[in-house]
């Protein structure tokens, strides 16, 4: 298997679509035979990633290469940025609104429950340009 | 205990069918998907109060066999067609959270909690 590269858009407008790009990868993964534990893994973190996106920066991209080794996922947004990356990885600490929180969402344990199912994660942000997000889940 | 049994404790109504001989040994009851998403380890059966898409999509991502909505809330038929389509068997009860909760677990069902 060579790497396999899958991109989506993450519409911001439609909380109820949240999450349809993770569904996506996770189906593709499972028909590639992958590791049923690391298919796991990807499809939280990426969900989680998903969710923040949509809750927090009004959509963006998502980009994933597949590899017989490991998972590579990039999410990009254009949002608000993360102010204080080491407060956002407490678990807890949230700045989502309370309309977030009736959606059972923004409980402050998204980027922590990302870094907890990845093996490698790095987060790009700068106030009022945006966040990317790196994660690696080995295979 | 198989999803059957779950819907005959529970008193349940079956919105959308799948495997009902499926085995359930653990489950969890919570209305922040985040928690779900967090603190649950291979749990089969999911009870919510909370209504919307994303309970679905959850469990799709926790590899969850079947979902409870509580309380006897009226589901959205847009919640039943994902659940069709991600093979996820969906209940609802007329109980409450903690009743529903407590009625599984006396009839042997576990949660399997890690005390944090």
């Amino acid at each position: 298997m060579s790497t396999l590269t899958l991109r989506y858009e993450v519409p911001g407008d439609d909380f109820t679509r949240a999450g349809e790009a993770s569904s996506d990868v996770k189906r593709k993964l499972k028909q590639l035979g992958y590791n049923p534990e690391a298919i796991r893994k990807v499809a939280i973190a990426m969900y989680e990633g998903e969710i923040n996106m949509v809750i927090h920066a009004g959509g963006g991209e998502a980009t994933v290469d597949i590899d017989p080794k490991q998972v590579k996922i990039v999410l990009t947004d254009h949002g608000p940025g993360i102010p204080d990356v080491g407060k956002a990885m407490q678990e807890g600490w949230s700045t989502a609104p309370d309309n977030v929180r009736n959606l059972g969402f923004g409980a402050g344990m998204g980027l922590p429950n990302i870094k907890k199912y990845t093996d490698e994660l790095r987060i790009d942000t700068k106030v009022g340009e945006g966040t990317s997000l790196f994660m690696t889940v080995y295979a | 205990m198989t999803v059957n049994e779950v819907v005959r404790i529970l008193n349940a109504t079956v919105l959308v069918e799948g495997d009902m001989e499926t085995e359930i040994k653990t489950a969890c009851g919570s209305d922040m998907m985040s928690d779900v998403l967090a603190f649950v380890k291979d749990q089969a059966l999911l009870l919510t109060g909370l209504c919307n898409p994303q309970v679905i999509r959850t469990a799709e991502m926790m590899d969850m066999r079947c979902v409870v909505f509580v309380r006897g809330k009226d589901i959205d038929e847009s919640i039943k067609n994902l659940a069709r389509t991600r093979d996820i068997i969906v209940l609802k009860t007329g109980y409450r959270m903690f009743t529903a909760c407590g009625l599984l677990f006396a009839g042997g069902l576990r949660g399997e909690c890690e005390e944090k």
